[in-house]
């Protein structure tokens, strides 16, 4: 591939374990009907999107939300004609100012809180008419501070849901260490009490625990607010690993858009007073915010984060001005061209040292010491221009350095050439709007 | 040293019989309180206007003088342990219903948000998230009604003979006898002492999972 490929790809993904998620397909209309067309209308609309061949998957809308309005007892509209199609096996994200109406909207998806007008559908049918808590108990629930039970073990904890449902207590507890796996937790936990966890140990016990029954439904709020960004950002790492094997529909509140536009597969944007400001897909929402609103929640980076759904991988990476630290005379003269003014010197298993000036450098005599920084590299095959761009902003050169898997040099590349590739994309980008626009 | 735990025979039983019989005068009312106090507590947590009247009756009962309960209950259980034992049973009211109610609604909302999102209903919720959770609170009310409860048996000397080691005390007093003055004052402090030992063991037992200083460090995370 030479040009940037478009939207589709998931940032984390590209960089964690290389591998693509299944996303709903993001239409780049302009057109103000695009929050309400469902993903599955939109896929059946752009089959000629090549980019989004990872996105097979036909979704249905496993839960709609039609025109609900939550007013309560002392009269605060928390939620006001609020519609959504939540997509099947996909993340879908509620977020929004604090006060917006998220906990409450979530809440009505089980029931906790009755809507005061309109119908939550759940496959097609009404939540009104099924008994509550059989309603609850197909749904996983997890919250800020996990709101574990202080009173019993981990193993407990996990196996609440199955033991409700009447499975063994053997059983169950099986079941409650093979999550504690999933989750990453250490089997040695299971005897353990929560006070006895990290608060990062005890999400993800609230995350076992609310996949025990194997719910096709997971609703969470705010579930990774109150841990420490580090601990933050292994936890969605694992939400999404885990998504990509279980596949469920979830549900995901956070007042924090990067994590919106990091797990959502559907990111729908919620204002004061409770109502959707935009429903769509995280690159959608960088590239076409609906409204002021939209643009300012997004905050001032929008053109950079946006970059994150761009690959790097059809950058134009120059391969030349690249010497072994054993080079040669002849070589490095061969390499020191008049484009370059720098040298990148790689160790003899060809991993980036650092950037020598143009005629600086004397064959068998390098000094890699003296060498300037290359800074931290990108991956040539996975990462995002984002990343690229980074990378070359950081360089003291304003060369960006790209490796292989195994961290060798695979060629250099100029903030220029970056900028070029990002005009691309957005061209591209733009064209393939102009296919789904009416 | 023979002799010195021997009675008299118009106390009517040994000194083991009267500890025996004090402890039995003392718990039973504690307990009967506890299975009143359990249901009218649930019922200040469901209902919240109604906690404060509550407290207030159970106040205005623990002022009532138990020799104006006596007078009142002896026309209907007579010289009997029960007429002892019923005024006993409405003091201890008034620690077990606060100690209950406060303790259940300690559990934090989340705990309680994610039981119901969960699928508990609202008894199951009760008994097996709630009461759980606030058993160290309610252990700690029976300790201060059970220690109350020891010492006011004693009063049952009033109304002849029900006051069990009070009643040592009374005939100690009496005959001039301090062995027997110090026998009822040490017997009932042990007693005491013993039965709030015992209390303290059955939290240790029941709560597990609570924290205990820094015996058992927290696992920091290691796993990112
Ligand atoms: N039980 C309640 N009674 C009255 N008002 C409530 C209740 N719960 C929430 N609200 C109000 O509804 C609005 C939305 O609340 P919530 O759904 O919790 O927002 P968010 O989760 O987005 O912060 C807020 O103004 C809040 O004060
Ligand atoms: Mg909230």
């Amino acid at each position: 591939m030479r040009d940037a490929d478009g939207f589709g790809r998931h940032p984390a993904h590209n960089r964690e374990n290389g591998s693509f998620r299944t996303r709903a397909p993001g239409p780049e209309s302009s057109s103000g009907e695009r929050s309400r067309l469902s993903p599955q209308l939109l896929a059946q609309s752009r089959p000629e999107a090549g980019d989004f061949c990872q996105t097979r998957r036909v979704f249905g809308a496993l839960i709609r939300i039609d025109s609900v309005t939550k007013r309560y007892p002392d009269g605060t509209v928390a939620v006001d004609r609020l519609s959504l199609e939540i997509p099947d096996r996909a993340i879908t994200v509620l977020v929004g100012p604090s006060g917006c109406g998220k906990t409450t909207t979530l809440r009505m998806i089980n029931r906790m809180v009755e809507p005061s007008e309109g119908t939550i559908l759940l496959d097609g049918k009404d939540i009104q008419q099924q008994p509550v808590n059989t309603l609850r108990r197909s749904m996983g629930y997890v919250i800020q501070n996990a709101g574990l039970f202080q009173h019993r073990t981990i193993l407990d904890n996990i196996a609440t849901v199955p033991r409700l449902l009447g499975w063994g207590k053997e059983r169950s507890r099986a079941r409650a260490r093979e999550l504690m796996d999933r989750v990453g937790l250490d089997g040695t936990l299971a005897r353990r009490y929560p006070y006895q966890l990290s608060g990062g140990q005890q999400q993800r016990v609230g995350v076992a625990r609310a996949l025990a029954a194997d719910p096709p439904v997971l609703l969470m709020d705010e579930p990774f607010s109150a841990v420490d960004p580090v601990v933050r950002k292994g936890l969605q790492d694992e939400l999404l690993r885990i998504q990509e094997e279980l596949a469920k529909t979830i549900v995901f509140v956070t007042h924090d858009i990067d994590e919106a536009v990091k797990l959502g597969t559907m990111v729908a944007v919620m204002r004061t007073g409770g109502r959707l400001a935009q429903f769509a897909p995280p690159a959608e929402l960088l590239t076409d915010p609906a409204d002021a609103f939209v643009e300012d929640f997004l905050g001032t980076d929008r053109g950079i984060r946006r970059l994150s759904f761009f690959t790097a991988a059809g950058l134009d990476l120059l391969t030349a001005p690249i010497v072994a630290v054993d080079a040669t005379a002849e070589q490095i003269a061969a390499r020191d061209t008049a484009d370059v003014p720098y040298l990148l010197v790689t160790d003899l298993d060809g991993r980036p040292l650092g950037w020598a000036e143009s005629g600086e450098l004397t064959a068998g005599s390098i000094e890699t010491d003296r060498l300037l920084p290359h800074g931290r590299p990108f991956a040539a095959g996975t990462d995002s221009l984002r990343a690229a761009l980074d990378c070359a902003v950081l360089s003291p050169t304003g060369w960006a350095v790209a490796v292989d898997g195994e961290g060798r040099a695979a060629g250099v590349v100029s903030q220029q050439t970056i900028a070029e590739a990002i005009r691309g994309a957005h061209a591209n980008s733009a064209r393939t709007t102009q296919k789904v626009a009416p | 040293m023979s002799g010195l735990f021997d009675m008299p025979s118009y106390l009517e039983y040994s000194y083991f019989g009267l500890v025996g019989l004090h402890l039995r005068e003392a718990l039973i009312p504690v307990l009967a309180g506890l299975l009143v106090a359990l249901p009218l507590a649930q019922l200040c947590v469901r209902v919240r206007w109604l906690y404060p009247p509550v407290l207030w009756v159970t106040t205005i009962l623990y002022a009532i003088p138990s020799l104006a309960f006596f007078v009142v209950l002896i026309d209907y259980t007579g010289l009997s342990e029960t007429t002892v034992m019923i005024p006993l049973a409405v003091y201890s009211l008034v620690v077990l219903v606060p100690a209950i109610v406060d303790g259940v609604r300690a559990v934090p909302q989340e705990t309680l948000a994610a039981a119901t999102a969960m699928g508990f209903g609202p008894v199951r919720r009760y008994l097996q998230v709630q009461l759980p959770i606030a058993a160290p609170a309610i252990i700690a009310g029976l300790r201060v009604a059970c220690v109350s409860s020891i010492s006011l048996v004693s009063v049952g000397m009033l109304i002849g003979n029900q006051g069990a080691l009070g009643n040592m005390l009374d005939a100690g007093l009496k005959y001039d006898q301090p062995r027997l003055v110090w026998l009822s004052v040490g017997g009932t402090a042990v007693l005491a002492t013993a039965v709030d030992a015992v209390l303290i063991g059955l939290r240790l037992l029941l709560t597990p999972w609570m924290p205990r200083g820094a015996r058992t460090p927290a696992v920091k995370e290691a796993t990112g």
